[in-house]
C-alpha cells in the first residue's frame, strides 16, 4: 500500500493539534487531580465494585438482546427485498441521533407502570420495568441496536454474493446460505458490531437515568456512579472514570484492526 | 434419488431474454442429455448471463428456461423456480470454493444440501476427490493451485448429483501447464455425466476439445450454432471465420472467378451471384518470391503479425486480399517472417469453399 502521494495542506496541523488539546488535555486533567495514592482502595469500594459488575451485566445482556434482534434486521435491511426498508432503516437510527434523556422519557412514557403499555405489562404478566435492573437493559439496547444494525448492515453489503450464489446453485436455502456462508464471512463486522454496541451500552446515562432510575446495585451502573460520586467524593468519581477509560482503551485495542489500517495489515 | 434423466427427456430448450446493462440478449438454447455444447463468443456477448440465467442467479424478463418437463423461469414471479430447486450444478469461471471450508467440505456442501448425513456426505466428498485426483482434502483452497481449484470446483459440482451441468470458462483460470491434463480430465468427467452439459468456452480450443456442438453468441443474439465442421466451412460472420480460425471472403461470382473488391479469386464453382468464400489458414502457402508454374490464385502481401501457438504459427497478412495463413515454426524461420516483410501468398482453387450468401 502506497498511502496518500499528495501531501495534506500545511494548514492541517493546526486542526490536528486542536483535536489532540480538546481530546488529551480534559484526560490529563483528569490524571493530574486523581487520587493516585487511594486509587487501589476506592477501586474495592464494596459499591464501586457493585457499579462495574451491574454495568457488566447490563451492557453484556444489552449487547446479546441487541445480537439477537440486530442481526435479522440487518439481514432483511442489507437484503433490500422490501421496500419498507428505508422506512424500518430510519426508524431504527433513530435512538442514534436522539437525545438517550429523550429515549429514557419515551420509554418511561410508554413502559413505566402506568405508561401506555407498561400498564397491562404490569397487570396481565406482573412486568415492572422502570426502576429495575430490567429497564437498564431495555434502555441500554434502545440506544445500542442502531449501532449494532449500521455495523452488521455495512459488513452484509460488502460481502460478495458470489459464494452465496455458488452455495444456492448446491442447493443451500437462504438459511444455510446465511449460516455457512454468509455469518462466517461477515465475523469481523459482528465482532466490530458486538464491541460498538457493548460500548454503547456501557456508557449508556441520560435513557438509564431516566426510565430505570438511580438506585444502589439495581440501576445504578457505573456512568450513574459516576454521576452520584461527584457530589459526595470527587476522588472516587475520579477513580470509577479511569476504569471506564481502562475499558475505552481495551475496546480500541481490539478493534485496532478496523480503525487503523496501517500499510503492514493486509487490507 | 432417480435422476430425471433416466426418463431420456432432461433436454434444456432455453429462450434467454434479458437486458444487462445496454446489451440485450435474446439467445434460443438447447442442449439434449449427454450433449456438451459449447456458448462461445466474444467478451462481452452475454454468455455468463445466460448460463446465470439457466442456473437461476439472474431472471428472465422474457422467454423461459425449461428443463425435460420442469419449468424453470417464464419471466413471472410465479413461475420462477430458484436456484437451489433447479439441481443445475455450476462451474463458476473463478471456480468460487467456499474459502473459510476445508476442500473436503467445500465438496460435501452439495450431497449435505441433498439431505446426506455429515458422515455420508464425506465418504461422497472423497470419492468425487479421489476422481479428480486431488489429495489436499482438509486443507482450505487457498492452499491448491489453479489446476486442483477447478479440479475440485467440478468435483463439488459433480457431487451434488446435478440434472444439468454449466460450466464456465472452466479452464481460464488455471496455466498452460496444467491445461492439457485438466482438459482429459473435464473430457471424461463430462462424458460420465448423463444429463446436458453448457460449457461456456472463450477460447475456441476449448470449445473443440470438449463440445459435441457449438453455439455462437454475439451481443446477446446467437449468430451460429452447429458442429466445429460445419462452422468452419460455412461461417456466418468474421467472428466465427476468426473463431474457427478460416478465413472468410465476401464477393461476388461469376465464371469461377470471385471477385472481392478489386481482387479476383479462382475458384471451382458454378454459382452465379453474392457469395462467401471460406479458406483454411492451413491451405495457404507462403512464398519469398512470385512462385512460378500452376497457382493462380497469387496475392502479393504484407506480413503484420505472426502469433506463435503451440504447435504452429499463425501469420496475419495485410494488403489487396487480407487473410490469415498457418505455418510451421520451420516455415517462420526458412520464410524470415517477421512483421512488414512483403510475401507471395498462393492458394488452390480447390481449397476455396464457396457458398451463396
Amino acid at each position: 500500500m502506497t498511502g496518500h502521494t499528495h501531501p495534506p495542506p500545511r494548514a492541517s496541523i493546526v486542526a490536528v493539534i486542536a483535536a489532540c488539546a480538546l481530546i488529551g488535555l480534559p484526560l490529563l486533567g483528569l490524571a493530574l487531580r486523581a487520587p493516585w495514592s487511594t486509587i487501589l482502595d476506592q477501586i474495592s469500594r464494596p459499591e464501586v465494585f457493585r457499579a462495574l459488575w451491574l454495568s457488566i451485566e447490563c451492557s453484556v445482556a444489552a449487547t446479546a438482546l441487541s445480537f439477537v434482534i440486530g442481526l435479522p434486521l440487518a439481514v432483511w435491511m442489507a437484503s433490500e427485498t422490501s421496500r419498507w426498508t428505508n422506512v424500518v432503516r430510519a426508524f431504527v437510527l433513530l435512538p442514534m441521533v436522539l437525545p438517550p434523556v429523550v429515549g429514557g422519557l419515551a420509554l418511561l412514557l410508554a413502559f413505566g407502570r402506568n405508561g401506555v403499555f407498561g400498564q397491562y405489562l404490569d397487570a396481565w404478566f406482573g412486568i415492572t420495568l422502570p426502576f429495575s435492573t430490567a429497564g437498564v437493559i431495555v434502555a441500554e439496547t434502545w440506544v445500542a441496536l442502531p449501532f449494532f444494525v449500521l455495523t452488521t448492515e455495512s459488513g452484509l453489503r460488502a460481502t460478495d454474493t458470489r459464494a452465496a450464489d455458488a452455495a444456492a446453485t448446491l442447493g443451500a436455502k437462504p438459511w444455510r446460505i446465511l449460516t455457512t456462508i454468509t455469518l462466517p464471512m461477515i465475523a469481523p463486522s459482528l465482532q466490530a458490531a458486538s464491541i460498538l454496541a457493548w460500548a454503547r451500552a456501557l456508557g449508556e446515562f441520560g435513557a438509564t437515568i431516566t426510565f430505570a432510575g438511580n438506585l444502589e446495585s439495581t440501576t445504578r451502573t457505573m456512568p450513574l456512579a459516576v454521576y452520584t460520586a461527584l457530589e459526595s467524593s470527587p476522588e472516587a468519581a475520579i477513580t470509577l472514570s479511569f476504569v471506564l477509560i481502562a475499558i475505552a482503551m481495551a475496546v480500541l485495542f481490539v478493534l485496532r484492526k478496523r480503525w487503523f489500517p496501517t500499510g503492514r495489515t493486509a487490507r | 434419488m432417480v435422476p430425471h434423466w433416466t426418463n431420456g427427456t432432461m433436454n434444456l430448450d432455453a429462450s434467454i431474454g434479458l437486458q444487462r446493462g445496454t446489451l440485450r440478449i435474446d439467445a434460443q438454447l438447447s442442449a439434449g442429455a449427454g450433449e456438451t455444447v459449447a456458448l462461445v463468443g466474444p467478451n462481452g456477448a452475454g454468455k455468463t448471463s445466460c448460463l446465470h440465467a439457466i442456473a437461476g442467479l439472474v431472471r428472465l424478463e422474457r422467454g423461459h428456461v425449461r428443463l425435460g418437463m420442469r419449468l424453470f423461469d417464464d419471466g413471472s414471479v410465479t413461475n420462477f423456480v430458484r436456484p437451489e430447486d433447479r439441481h443445475v450444478g455450476v462451474v463458476f469461471q473463478d471456480h468460487r470454493l467456499f474459502p473459510a471450508m476445508s476442500v473436503v467440505d467445500n465438496v460435501a456442501y452439495g450431497p449435505r444440501s441433498r439431505g446426506a448425513g455429515k458422515r455420508s456426505a464425506r465418504a461422497t466428498a472423497h470419492d468425487w476427490l479421489e476422481r479428480v485426483g486431488i489429495t489436499k482434502r482438509n486443507e482450505k483452497p487457498a492452499a491448491l493451485s489453479g489446476g486442483e481449484t477447478a479440479r475440485v470446483a467440478l468435483a463439488r459440482a459433480l457431487a451434488y448429483e446435478p440434472d444439468m451441468l454449466l460450466l464456465d470458462e472452466p479452464l481460464a483460470a488455471v496455466d498452460a501447464s496444467a491445461r492439457v491434463a485438466l482438459e482429459s480430465a473435464l473430457r471424461s468427467h463430462l462424458a460420465n455425466f448423463e444429463g446436458p452439459r453448457i460449457l461456456v468456452a472463450h477460447d475456441i480450443g476449448d470449445a473443440l476439445a470438449l463440445a459435441d456442438r457449438l453455439i455462437v453468441l454475439e451481443s446477446g443474439c446467437v449468430i451460429q450454432s452447429g458442429t466445429a465442421e460445419e462452422l468452419a466451412r460455412r461461417p456466418l460472420s468474421n467472428y466465427v471465420a476468426d473463431l474457427a480460425g478460416v478465413n472468410r471472403f465476401v464477393g461476388h461470382c461469376r465464371d469461377s472467378i470471385v471477385t472481392i473488391g478489386n481482387t479476383e479469386l479462382t475458384v471451382v464453382s458454378s454459382v452465379i451471384g453474392d457469395v462467401v468464400v471460406t479458406l483454411h489458414p492451413r491451405a495457404v502457402s507462403l512464398f519469398p518470391e512470385r512462385p512460378a508454374g500452376s497457382p493462380r490464385n497469387v496475392f502479393e502481401l504484407r506480413v503484420l503479425h505472426v502469433e506463435s501457438l503451440h504447435d504452429r504459427n499463425r501469420v496475419q497478412l495485410t494488403g489487396s486480399l487480407p487473410m490469415v495463413a498457418e505455418v510451421t515454426t520451420a516455415s517462420v524461420e526458412a520464410l524470415r517472417l517477421c512483421e512488414g516483410r512483403t510475401i507471395f501468398a498462393a492458394i488452390k482453387a480447390t481449397e476455396l469453399v464457396v457458398s451463396p450468401h
